[in-house]
Formats: C-alpha cells, sequence, structure tokens
C-alpha cells in the first residue's frame, strides 16, 4: 500500500484523523482511544511491519501547543520503504496508554524508556520498569519541568563503602 | 547499584521453584562486554535458562543536553555517543537538521560527507570484529584488524584536527575543506586495505575455532528481525535486504555503484560475513567518491545565513566577523520551523536517527536519538537462552553494543 491508500483506509477505519505533512514526511495524529486499533491495522493490513521508533515530546513550553504530551511512533514499511508517523496527544496528569508489545516485540525496551524518562505508562507492558534510572529515582527527567541540573539526585546518591557492604 | 526491587521478587520466587538453577552476574566491569552494561544470568550449569539485561551505567542524559545546547553545539555530543564512529553520529545529527531547516548542502559536501560516513564504517566494523575474534579467543586478528584504524585516525586528525571526538560537521557544511594532503593519505589507506582484510579474513573467516563458536549460535529469523526493529548488518544476516543507502538514498549515495551485503543465515557468522563484506563495499564507494569529488564550495554561501565563517575570516575581515554574529548573537541565528522531522541514516550500527522538534530557537526543543545498539541490546535475551555461557561473548560481539550510545 502507498501512503495515499494508508491514509484513506485510515480515514475509513476511524472517521476523523488528521495528517499533515513536512519535508515528505507524512504525520498522522491519533487520538489515545484509537491509537492502538489504528497501529494494528497500518501493521497488519497497510504494511507497516518495522517499528522503528517511540519516543514522546513534552509540550509544557512550546508555543500554541495544547496538550501536554506527543507520543510519537515512527514506522516504516520493509517492502517499499516508505515512513509514517503516527503522534498522540495525552493529556491526562498520569497518562496511560495500551502497550502495543503484542505487536512488535521491538515496543518492549523503547516503551519502558519513555515510562522512565516521561511518565507515561503503556497498560499491558509485560515488565513496566525504569530501565536507564535507577529503581528508586522519583523524577520524570526528560519532562520540561525537571531542571537541567536535576534535583540532587547526584548530589544525595548513596554509596555503599566496603566496609558497609 | 543494587538490583531493583521487582527483579529481586522475580529472581527469588524462581529460585524456590528452581533450586538447581544459579544466578551469575556478568559485568558492569568484564573486559569482555567492552563498555559498561550489566548481565543477570540465570544458569543451569552452563546453559543460560534467562537473562537479565541490566543497563543505564553510563547514561548521561545527552537527549537532556540536546535541549539546552544549540544546533551546532550538540554535535560535540553526538560524538560521544557512538564512539567507534563519532563521524556517522556527526553526519547524522546534521542531516537532521538541516532536513528541518530545509537546508541543501553542495554537492562538494555531500561527498565529503560521504567518505566520513564510510571511514567511520570501516573503523566501527574494523573494531566490531576484532573484539569479536579477541572475545574468541583470537588475539592476533585483533591487532590486524587494530592496525588500520590507526591510519583512519591519522586522516581525522588531518581532516580536522581531532582523532576521536571530530565533531567535523556543521549545519550547512563541514567545518574544514578536505585537502589534497587528506585525499593522498585515503588513497594510501585504501591502497592498504585490501591486504588488511585478506589477512583478516585469512586468520579467522575459516578458523576451526572460531567458525564452532560462531555458527549456529544467536540464531535470529527473518521474521523475528523485522519484530525486533533490527537495521543494519544484524537485520541483513538474517536476510532482511534493508540497507537505507540504497532504500532511501541520501547525500550522495546515489551516485555509487555498490552492493547491499546479506546473509540467510542470521547467527553470529553470518553476521561477522556481513560486516566483513561491508567493508569492502565501503572501499569501493570511497574510492568511486575520491575520483568524482566535485569542484565547487563546500559549504552553503554566507548569503544564506546558515554557516559560520571560517575562524580567519571572523578575525580578518569586517564581512567575517558581521556574518559570525549574525548566527552567533541571541536575536539573530537559524531560521527554524516550528516543526518535527526524523532523519534516519544508515550508520554502522544499523539505522541511526534524529527525531527533532523545532521552536524557532536557536535550541532544539527535543532532540531524540533513535540508537541501534539500544534496539539490538533488547534482542540480547532473546537470541542467547539456550546457549552455553560461552556464547554470551560470541553473541554480545556480534552485535556490536557500544554502551555510551546504548544509555546515552
Amino acid at each position: 500500500m502507498t501512503i495515499a491508500e494508508t491514509l484513506a483506509a485510515l480515514n475509513e477505519r476511524f472517521a476523523s484523523l488528521a495528517s499533515s505533512e513536512f519535508r515528505g514526511q507524512t504525520r498522522v495524529v491519533a487520538p489515545a482511544e484509537s491509537l492502538y486499533d489504528a497501529l494494528e491495522l497500518l501493521k497488519n493490513c497497510c504494511g507497516f511491519d518495522l517499528l522503528v521508533d517511540i519516543t514522546c515530546v513534552d509540550y509544557l513550553r512550546y508555543r500554541g501547543a495544547k496538550e501536554r504530551f506527543g507520543l510519537v511512533y515512527l514506522l516504516a514499511n520493509t517492502q517499499s520503504n516508505e515512513r509514517l508517523t503516527i503522534r498522540t496527544p495525552l493529556d491526562a496528569a498520569e497518562p496511560m496508554v495500551r502497550s502495543v508489545v503484542g505487536l512488535w516485540a521491538a515496543a518492549n525496551w523503547l516503551e519502558r524508556e519513555v515510562w522512565d524518562m516521561f511518565g507515561i505508562r503503556f497498560a499491558g507492558h509485560p515488565d513496566l520498569r525504569r530501565i536507564l534510572l535507577p529503581e528508586e529515582f522519583t523524577a520524570f527527567p526528560l519532562r520540561k519541568d525537571y531542571p537541567l541540573q536535576g534535583l540532587g539526585e547526584r548530589h544525595n546518591f548513596p554509596i555503599i563503602r566496603r566496609a558497609e557492604s | 547499584m543494587p538490583l531493583t526491587r521487582s527483579l529481586f521478587a522475580e529472581d527469588l520466587a524462581q529460585d524456590e521453584a528452581q533450586p538447581y538453577l544459579w544466578t551469575l552476574n556478568f559485568g558492569p566491569q568484564h573486559p569482555a562486554t567492552h563498555t559498561t552494561l550489566r548481565l543477570v544470568l540465570k544458569l543451569d550449569g552452563e546453559r543460560v535458562v534467562d537473562v537479565i539485561p541490566d543497563i543505564g551505567y553510563l547514561h548521561s542524559g545527552f537527549e537532556k543536553l540536546g535541549e539546552s545546547l544549540n544546533y551546532n553545539q550538540y554535535v560535540t555530543v553526538t560524538d560521544r555517543m557512538n564512539y567507534i564512529s563519532p563521524m556517522a553520529n556527526n553526519v547524522a545529527w546534521h542531516m537532521a537538521v538541516e532536513k528541518l531547516m530545509g537546508i541543501e548542502v553542495p554537492r562538494r559536501c555531500q561527498y565529503i560527507r560521504v567518505i566520513i560516513a564510510e571511514l567511520s564504517r570501516l573503523t566501527d566494523h574494523l573494531l566490531c570484529l576484532g573484539a569479536m575474534g579477541l572475545d574468541l579467543g583470537a588475539f592476533t586478528h585483533f591487532i590486524y584488524a587494530f592496525n588500520p584504524r590507526e591510519t583512519i585516525y591519522d586522516i581525522f586528525e588531518a581532516l580536522c584536527g581531532a582523532r576521536f571526538t571530530n565533531s567535523y560537521t556543521r549545519v550547512g557544511g563541514v567545518m574544514r575543506d578536505i585537502t589534497p594532503e587528506v585525499i593522498q593519505m585515503i588513497r594510501g589507506l585504501l591502497a592498504e586495505m585490501p591486504g588488511v582484510l585478506h589477512d583478516m579474513e585469512r586468520l579467522l573467516a575459516r578458523n576451526r575455532i572460531f567458525v564452532d563458536r560462531t555458527q549456529g549460535v544467536g540464531l535470529l529469523t527473518r521474521e523475528e528481525a523485522i519484530n525486533y526493529g533490527c537495521s543494519g548488518p544484524v537485520a541483513r544476516a538474517s536476510g532482511l535486504t534493508r540497507d537505507l543507502r540504497r532504500d532511501e538514498p541520501y547525500l550522495a549515495y546515489a551516485d555509487f555503484d555498490f552492493k547491499v551485503c546479506c546473509a540467510r543465515e542470521g547467527d553470529c557468522l553470518a553476521r561477522y560475513r556481513v560486516r566483513m563484506a561491508e567493508m569492502w563495499e565501503s572501499i569501493k564507494i570511497i574510492e568511486q567518491a575520491l575520483e568524482n569529488l566535485p569542484a565547487g564550495p563546500v559549504n552553503v554561501g554566507p548569503g544564506a545565513r546558515t554557516i559560520l565563517p571560517p575562524k580567519g575570516a571572523v578575525f580578518s575581515t569586517i564581512e567575517g566577523l558581521i556574518s559570525h554574529f549574525e548566527l552567533v548573537m541571541t536575536n539573530r541565528g537559524f531560521e527554524v520551523p516550528c516543526e518535527e522531522v526524523y532523519l534516519a541514516t544508515e550508520a554502522p550500527n544499523g539505522e541511526l536517527g534524529f527525531y527533532i522538534v523545532g521552536d524557532g530557537t536557536q535550541t532544539a526543543y527535543r532532540a531524540r536519538c533513535r540508537p541501534p545498539s539500544f534496539i539490538h541490546f533488547a534482542l540480547f535475551p532473546h537470541l542467547i537462552r539456550g546457549h552455553t555461557l560461552s556464547d554470551v561473548v560470541a553473541v554480545l560481539g556480534s552485535l556490536n553494543i557500544i554502551a555510551a550510545e546504548l544509555d546515552r
């Protein structure tokens, strides 16, 4: 399927998905409730079989932004080499979306990283733990309200001396 | 760093049910992990039943830094991601920035970027294969592979003044044009490389011990490679013929004649062979790029207000000083749209991409790096389950995990 056919298929299934294009890249905005179904449709029917990346953007200080977070899924088609970006606006205090680990095994660590850095929960994830930061860490450092120099975690990090261990 | 609580609970519950299993801690400071990563292996005698990778030891907040450094400054941080092939990261970062700003770099610059990207592919594959042999007991092979890396670093030093952390690219061009001396050095390297590759092949490709330890180890099928999001040599060794240089030609790759190297087997030996074959193709690409290196300007002209002028011009001419300040002063600078782009390049390790959100200022609002090592290391438990403890280093070596890129 080409991009145009894919967009038509998406629009047929989900009433109003906004899509845009910038420098040759097609982006689709899918609301959180239809995100999983849209991704499933893209994977199983439209040939977008490669999950390239899952990432997130915190729009807290972005001019003109309405929602707090944008969850971004980058997909690719290994047959036609086309790419598609799916973006989902999230605005809850404790945002949560359905995990896509069942669709792509690659989502496992990517979703853990998004949870680690942004605090977005993925329902149905088999092992949603922090991945890069220690489990004791309480903040979500890539959120825009987290300062660049941290909140003293580094300074107050517990050190185990040889005698105590 | 203690094991996380949830892991402990899981471990204890399993241990009670299966008292014959024992747990082995591998890393974070182990020579065969190359860098700081840790594996908690569950063993049944010699056999690996399960493995829990524990990463994050080198996490340094590169993506957070990207939100406070401007588009030219951040290139120094990309050097430190995959420090085995920093030039490839430089190229990827600035290509993404140029895509965001809509800048088209001149042909000569594209060719130079292709040359340095392919040179860094050579350094990356040489180190990966050398270290893979080293882990499996072939020390001599490592020395043979490491030697030409020295020549390549000399080339980088002559080109940009730094050996490891090059920071060579700029928005709209490169730091400095390539000189005839550097071209001479690259030609010398190209003359030397076939001999090196033949030596490496003769040492290892048919070596009984090496083949026995890699053949059929760490099997990955094509479907699994797609499902796990693999790219680069790892995916190509499993029969997924995807190479962004051919499939989404960027820079000047459409001009060159090269093959996409693939294998069907999907084991460690296939990954070794694909990397080995890719080096021959890289040599071909560099040769063609040097032959056809276009004349003309290397950077976007100063009128386009995108490239910093050479330092000599800044210090000695008023025009240079003005165009310098036009870019670095806080109320001047690049014209950045409030948009989001993703650009992927075929880095030595796989698909290296940057997702950049511009907000009109001189600093990226979000600079996400899509690191191939991260995606490939997630695959590791799947590859090693059922193999023996000694296969851990074989699989780890064949995936070429760079922890600085893994953790960022």
